[in-house]
């Protein structure tokens, strides 16, 4: 195929400054002096610091605990309290929405993924009646808009606290949401690695005398462990990115870093938010660079 | 059926009906258990809750009634009126322009970085990857700046003569228009450059051979071997473009209200879960419909996109 034309090079561009505008303005506003936003004022490094103080203190105040005697006098338990206390403690608001957004991302992620993996696993393997129609159920929550599953969730936690007292809007109900809708994504990375491996590999795992059980821990399971990784960094990003299902599945005292952020701009831009966001988007800028990195085939330079 | 998948030796063993069975509930069991309990039959619960009437303080009671889907269709409180129809058409709309405009900007682009030599092919398809993982919300509310009455594009806008000088270029339908195409474009970019590059560009010089000009090339040589990108792509833009509400929210204004906006405005504010309901029900009939639609008919000729 030939290079691209002076047109083409022109236009993809045009269309790379379209996509990037948002992401450069965002983070050129964050040095903005102006502190209820506005134009550009000028230049100072105040929002960050604002943001990244409350990391001091916890650094400072991790410093001083008295890690060896603890694990001296095996006191482990003591030493978990002391350091969680210290990472939990409600320093501010975005403080804690990052802790809730890290919180509900990993317990819905680890689930999920467990979950996701058995199914995943399961349709690809074996049979049952109407298999065929719940393969296809399992992915409704990949094609219906967010919105739409957001309210059917709401309805449902409504209708069981008003029956059975049980969940009330918060945490869990937001974790329980995030990983409904991990699941199929899950499942579905999982399937195509398994769809992509050679049977005869089992089957050799099974002539040669290997249990069912053995040959799933010590052949199949190594051999899908790619599929399951990439299965649970695809179900955090989207825990991380989501706000929709989050907005309307939370209670009070459970604000994560999007419902922070919309909640912000509804009332303004300011320059704290953009700093907040710029961290978002480094953090989103290096994994996207970490996982590209990794998924990169070894082979000799110049291919 | 049942009889095919017994005793059949796959993957080296042979289980019985019921050893198939066993595994599926011990494998899939929890997660279809999962799913149905707090998914599906909470879809189920709200076509029930959009039957039902609002009760005095919001929620919901009996008598059932159809009333909530005539008020969709028009007829509400104060005879016939067209804002929900109106709702319809515009979010379909929406949904089908930004598809189109995605297409029309993927459609170069995955060109351009197919074409590029392997090393800067690399970075190309990073750049794109970058704004997919970037979180939405943040890539939205920068248009507002972006378009803000003081910026350097309104500004230019403004000195070309399209706008008065002073006024901001959101919120509005056009704010919502950037906003998505920006948005969107790389779920259409990403599944339209893997099939670029499995373009055999022999068909393609076969027909300039035979005499076809550039254009005939491109629709009878080109085109339909990327297809399959094309249509995944466009599915990815069209179904979460046409419940979206966050960007209708945050660069629109009160003039353009899509479905997302309203049933958001019907389980929020206006407490009438019963309508929110209606809306959401027939959003989704709507989407499973499409999907159905193109499972039977295009999905046969395509490739499968879940």
């Amino acid at each position: 195929m030939r290079r691209p034309s002076f047109p083409l090079w022109l236009v993809s561009g045009f269309l790379y400054v379209f996509m990037y505008a948002p992401i450069v303005v965002v983070i050129v506003f964050s040095f903005n002096v102006a502190k209820h936003g506005g134009p550009w004022t000028g230049f100072t490094t105040e929002w960050y610091q604002q943001l990244l103080r409350p990391a001091y203190s916890i650094a400072s105040e991790l410093k001083v605990v008295e890690y060896r005697e603890h694990i001296k006098q095996l006191e482990l338990r003591t030493l978990f309290n002391k350091i969680s206390e210290i990472l939990l403690q409600p320093r501010n608001d975005k403080w804690s929405a990052a802790i809730n957004t890290g919180i509900l991302a990993f317990a819905s992620t680890i689930l999920a993924t467990a979950l996701g993996t058995m199914l995943g696993y399961g349709l690809s393997r074996y049979w049952f009646p109407g298999k065929k129609l719940f393969s296809l159920l399992m992915y409704i929550p990949v094609v219906i808009p967010d919105i739409v599953m957001a309210v059917a969730m709401l309805s449902f936690y409504a209708m069981v606290r008003d029956w059975l007292g049980l969940f009330e809007l918060g945490m869990t109900t937001m974790i329980i949401a995030h990983i409904t809708f991990q699941i199929p994504f899950v499942a579905i990375v999982v399937r195509s690695r398994l769809a992509g491996m050679d049977p005869a590999i089992e089957e050799a795992a099974h002539d040669l005398g290997a249990s069912s059980w053995q040959t799933f821990w010590h052949v199949t399971f190594p051999l899908m462990l790619p599929g399951v990784l990439a299965g649970a960094m695809l179900a955090f990003t989207l825990s991380l990115d989501d706000f929709v299902v989050s907005f309307f599945t939370t209670g009070p005292g459970a604000t994560t870093l999007p419902i922070l952020i919309y909640s912000s701009v509804k009332r303004g831009i300011t320059p704290d938010i953009n700093a907040l966001s710029t961290l978002i988007v480094l953090a989103s800028v290096i994994g996207t660079l970490g996982v590209t990195l990794l998924q990169r085939p070894a082979k000799p330079s110049g291919g | 059926m049942a009889n095919r998948h017994q005793g059949e030796v796959r993957f080296g063993e042979q289980l019985s009906a019921r050893g198939q069975l066993l595994r599926s509930a011990l494998t899939s069991g929890p997660s279809i258990l999962w799913v149905t309990v707090f998914l599906l039959l909470p879809l189920v619960g709200v076509g029930v809750i959009s039957f039902l009437t609002r009760g005095e303080a919001g929620g919901y009671e009996l008598p059932l009634t159809f009333g909530n889907y005539t008020r969709f269709a028009g007829w509400g409180f104060f005879g016939y009126d067209l804002l929900y129809p109106q709702i319809i058409l515009r979010s379909i709309v929406l949904g089908a322009g930004t598809a189109l405009l995605c297409m029309l900007a993927a459609l170069p682009l995955a060109f351009f970085i197919a074409a590029l030599p392997g090393r800067y092919k690399n970075l190309a398809l990073t750049l794109v990857l970058i704004p997919f993982w970037t979180n939405l919300l943040i890539r939205t509310y920068a248009w507002q700046i972006l378009l803000a009455p003081e910026s350097w594009i309104t500004r230019a806008v403004a000195l070309v003569g399209l706008i008065e000088p002073g006024t901001p270029l959101y919120p509005s339908a056009f704010a919502i228009y950037i906003g998505m195409v920006c948005d969107y474009l790389p779920f259409i970019v990403l599944p339209l450059y893997s099939s670029v590059e499995k373009i055999d560009w022999s068909i393609a010089e076969a027909a300039s051979d035979l005499g076809a000009d550039g254009k005939r090339v491109f629709w009878h040589a080109i085109l339909p071997q990327v297809m399959p990108g094309l249509v995944a792509g466009v599915i990815l833009v069209l179904i979460p473009a046409m419940g979206q509400f966050v960007i209708p929210d945050l660069l629109g204004g009160a003039k353009t209200v899509m479905l997302g906006n309203a049933i958001q405005q019907q389980f929020g504010p206006s407490r009438d879960w019963p309508f929110g309901s209606a809306i959401a029900f027939l959003g989704m009939g709507v989407v499973l419909a499409s999907l159905w639609f193109y499972a039977r008919y295009a999905g046969e000729k395509g490739g499968e996109i879940i």
